[in-house]
């Protein structure tokens, strides 16, 4: 790909990139958010048609204006947004085997049933994910959604493999999994990988050449040996950088925020105690599929409760339902921020309100418009959220500006408990360094916090005590000064 | 060669800017395209007048589209939580029904008479939220049913037949209830327009300057991330159901007050138009959303193209196929995007 250039209204997503991957290697593709990877992969899958720039396959020049031309030159693309390629209601087997029933069907108007779902089995079978082929896709988890995804682009033979970030929500012995396929397929099948991700250590651990973006250039093109992580984050921040957690000293108090007892309609999360103090940031640890997205929407009324009593402020609340959560204080800001986070239809100022429209109505209803522009204006700044103005439309801000208006939107509701789900997922370092001193400055304010992820660098970093939850229940509880990784890992998997 | 790639791309961005246009304000185009057009072709030599834009056809095809209009506002409230509510045109005919009647078998008075059928139709709106809320039933299908029940439920109401003054009862007897005088009023211009009108325009600041507004956009936007805000998004998809009911309500007795009697399935008609107004609604001045003055614009354009085909002595079996044909034309030009 040379001198690849691509404009949306409003950005210059791409400025002249040049990218060159060669079949049978691992390549790693990373940026900041924002920085232009999903465009140029997309560019090469063929999604856009008014790229500029030329791309060629073999030295012979190829135009990718549609998603077929694409797929012709053997180029698959495996999406970020798993639930957007994917046909909710169809089969898992129909879903793997899309393409194949889409453009290999050579004139036969008739499914032959029993062969698709034995071969979709067999491609399962080869990525070692143990799911019921007629099983719908609606009802799989995200890290199976995942690896049904790879499994559809497995179902034809590739001579090139794009994976954008295809480890966020897998476990760590699926992504082993996953790196052990991406080899197999890289040296034996002499399929070029293209693996996007936003976390090093694994970009050191499956890829031989690595390509860095920033602000829609490439600024490094070289071999995964001959650079380190810490080289590879100041390439993509453009500054030196130190990976610190900006962790403030601040004085806990009182108990703030007890959950007793609590256990879910259909046992998502079963007999959860927990507390929060003032101005204390509590972790929430644990593997993917523990519990932890669960129990912070339990915590916040979004999942029936089937017992459990919630005290804030040592008085019992009813949490029957998000609205009443948010009446009595409490804020949530969930792990599917596009989905469930923020209003990606929805211009930044209306994000910024819609959690706390009392503030900007009159007791009638009528919304003062003025006060709520400037509302938005200023929580912009604050936050520094990178954005032209608060009219624009969230979809077309970048993963971590989204994050900051889901975060945002609660800051003025005079909520007292703060909940984070994987804040910094799909964020780049630089917005998680401001997120975390967002949350920092809350907790300061005397706020309480519980901090949920599955990174253990996050959570050693900037929470004060931390829950380790395993299979849907709370097994341990650390005081953070005094544990470690290794230990937090030891209790996740199960270790007694 | 440099030169003429600038001149494509300036000519490429001409383009674009006109197919921008022509989305946000290709019904307002359609509009201006037909009456001109209208104007025209029913100009009449011997007098020397254009009928078509005469102050008493403009007021008549205002008057036309009021009912229309005002349904199709009870449907844009249903649109806006990402719903859609069916049932309206039987709502129309059930309160057309309740309040002849009110008037010609039970004597009312006009506030009693209008109260009791607002009341009446409130119940259907309740009753389509909890099919659609509680009960969890997709929209289109739970007020599909409400659709047959109330239709079932108006003309049984009415003994399946029409209620007019002086008709005898079921039983035999004589009636003596009359319709109010100024009730009759309402049905005719201007009042009918007027209402219209602030029907629209209250619609209108309800939806954008209001928080009730914008939750129900918000619930209709991503109701996930609505209910994750702490918006209680049943009683919003309630609230809308219930004004669907309120407006289809309000529609049939300005039908009642117009008609000055109950005819049986009287509202049933005003089913496709209203929707068809409430969904060209969308496109203009490029909102993409369900929106009042939108609305208004759809029925504006549908009453134009009635007007004018009468007008044109297109005969009253051939005008749906003009009127389907301009409506699909008007919205190719918003939808159609050039690439």
């Amino acid at each position: 790909m040379n001198g690849i250039e691509i404009s949306f209204p409003g950005v210059k997503a791409l400025k002249g990139v040049d990218f060159e991957v060669s079949t049978g290697t691992i390549h790693a593709l990373i940026g900041a958010n924002g920085a232009g990877k999903s465009t140029l992969m997309k560019v090469l899958a063929g999604v856009y048609d008014h790229y500029q720039g030329e791309i060629k396959i073999d030295g012979a020049l190829v135009e990718m204006r549609t998603p077929q031309q694409a797929k012709k030159h053997g180029i698959e693309i495996v999406y970020q947004e798993v639930d957007t390629a994917l046909v909710p209601y169809l089969t898992v087997a129909e879903n793997i085997m899309l393409n194949i029933l889409v453009n290999s069907m050579d004139g036969k108007q008739f499914v032959n049933w029993t062969k698709l779902h034995a071969s979709a089995k067999a491609i399962l079978d080869r990525i070692g994910l143990n799911v019921d082929t007629h099983e719908l896709a609606q009802n799989l988890t995200l890290a199976q959604k995942q690896m049904v995804l790879i499994a559809r682009a497995l179902a034809e033979e590739r001579k090139f493999l794009v994976l954008d970030e295809p480890t966020a929500p897998l476990s760590t012995t699926e992504t082993k999994e996953l790196f052990r396929l991406m080899q197999d397929l890289a040296y034996n099948q002499k399929v070029g990988v293209i693996f996007i991700s936003h976390r090093l250590p694994e970009i050191f651990e499956v890829c031989e050449l690595v390509t860095i973006l920033r602000d829609g250039k490439v600024v490094s093109n070289q071999k995964v040996s001959e650079i380190n992580q810490k080289q590879i984050v100041e390439l993509m921040l453009g500054h030196r950088f130190e990976e610190t957690y900006p962790k403030h000293k601040v004085a806990i108090t009182d108990t703030l925020f007890e959950v007793s007892n609590l256990t879910t309609k259909d046992n998502e999360v079963e007999d959860i105690n927990l507390f929060v103090r003032k101005g204390e940031i509590v972790g929430v640890a644990g593997l993917v599929g523990a519990g932890k997205t669960e129990l912070s929407k339990a915590m916040f009324g979004a999942i029936r409760q089937k017992n459990g009593t919630t005290k804030l402020n040592n008085k019992l609340i009813n949490i029957s339902s998000p609205s009443a959560a948010v009446k009595n204080g409490l804020a949530l800001v969930p792990e599917e921020r596009r989905k469930e986070g923020v209003l990606v239809e929805e211009p930044v100022y209306k994000n910024l309100s819609a959690a706390c429209m009392d503030l900007f109505s009159n007791p009638l209803g009528f919304i003062k418009q003025k006060m709520e522009h400037d509302h938005a204006k200023k929580m912009i700044e604050s936050l520094s959220i990178k954005t032209p103005s608060e009219n624009q439309k969230v979809a077309y801000l970048s993963g971590g500006n989204q994050q900051k208006v889901a975060v945002g939107k609660w800051l003025s509701t005079d909520a007292d408990l703060f909940i984070f789900d994987e804040p910094t997922k799909g964020v780049d370092v630089g917005a998680k360094h401001e997120i975390f001193e967002l949350i920092g400055n809350l907790a300061a304010a005397g706020k309480g916090i519980i901090y949920v992820s599955c990174e253990l660098p996050e959570i050693l970093g900037i929470t004060d005590r931390t829950y380790v939850m395993y299979d849907r229940k709370i097994v341990k509880e650390l005081e953070t000064a005094k544990t470690n990784e290794a230990e937090i890992l030891f209790y996740s998997a199960g270790g007694i | 060669m440099q030169e003429t790639t600038a001149i494509k791309s300036s000519t490429k961005n001409t383009l674009a800017m006109i197919g921008g246009f022509l989305t946000k304000w290709g019904t307002y185009l359609t509009i201006i395209a037909l009456i001109i057009f209208f104007t025209i072709m029913t100009y009449n030599k011997e007098y020397d007048m254009y009928p078509f834009v005469k102050a008493s056809n403009v007021i008549q095809i205002l008057r036309s589209i009021s009912i229309v209009t005002v349904i199709a506002i009870g449907i844009t409230f249903s649109l806006t939580i990402n719903g859609l509510d069916l049932s309206v045109g039987s709502v129309a005919s059930l309160a057309d029904s309740l309040i002849i009647s009110a008037f010609v078998w039970y004597e009312f008075g006009i506030y009693s008479a209008i109260a009791i059928t607002l009341i009446g139709v409130l119940f259907v709106g309740f009753a389509n939220a909890f099919l659609v809320v509680k009960l969890k039933i997709p929209d289109l299908l739970a007020t599909l049913s409400m659709l047959f029940i109330i239709e079932g439920v108006a003309m049984t109401y009415t003994g399946g037949g029409s209620i007019s003054e002086g008709m005898p009862n079921l039983d035999g007897t004589q009636t003596v209830g009359r319709l109010v005088p100024i009730f009759k009023e309402f049905g005719s211009a201007p009042w009918i327009i007027i209402i219209m009108l602030v029907v629209v325009l209250v619609a209108h600041i309800f939806l954008n300057y209001t928080k009730h507004g914008r939750y129900l956009y918000v619930v209709g936007g991503n109701i996930e991330a609505a209910r994750l805000s702490g918006i209680p998004v049943d009683t919003y998809r309630t609230l809308a159901y219930v004004l669907a009911a309120f407006m289809s309500g309000l529609g049939g007795i300005m039908l009642a007050s117009k008609v000055g009697s109950s005819q049986i399935n009287a509202g049933a008609g005003y089913l496709m138009p209203a929707v068809a107004a409430a969904y060209i609604g969308f496109s203009v001045g490029g909102s993409g959303k369900p929106n009042a003055i939108g609305t208004l614009t759809g029925a504006v354009l549908m009453g134009v193209l009635d007007n004018g085909l009468v007008m044109m002595s297109v005969p009253y079996y051939s005008i749906n196929i003009f009127k389907g044909a301009v409506l699909a034309i008007a919205l190719a030009s918003t939808y159609f995007k050039k690439k």
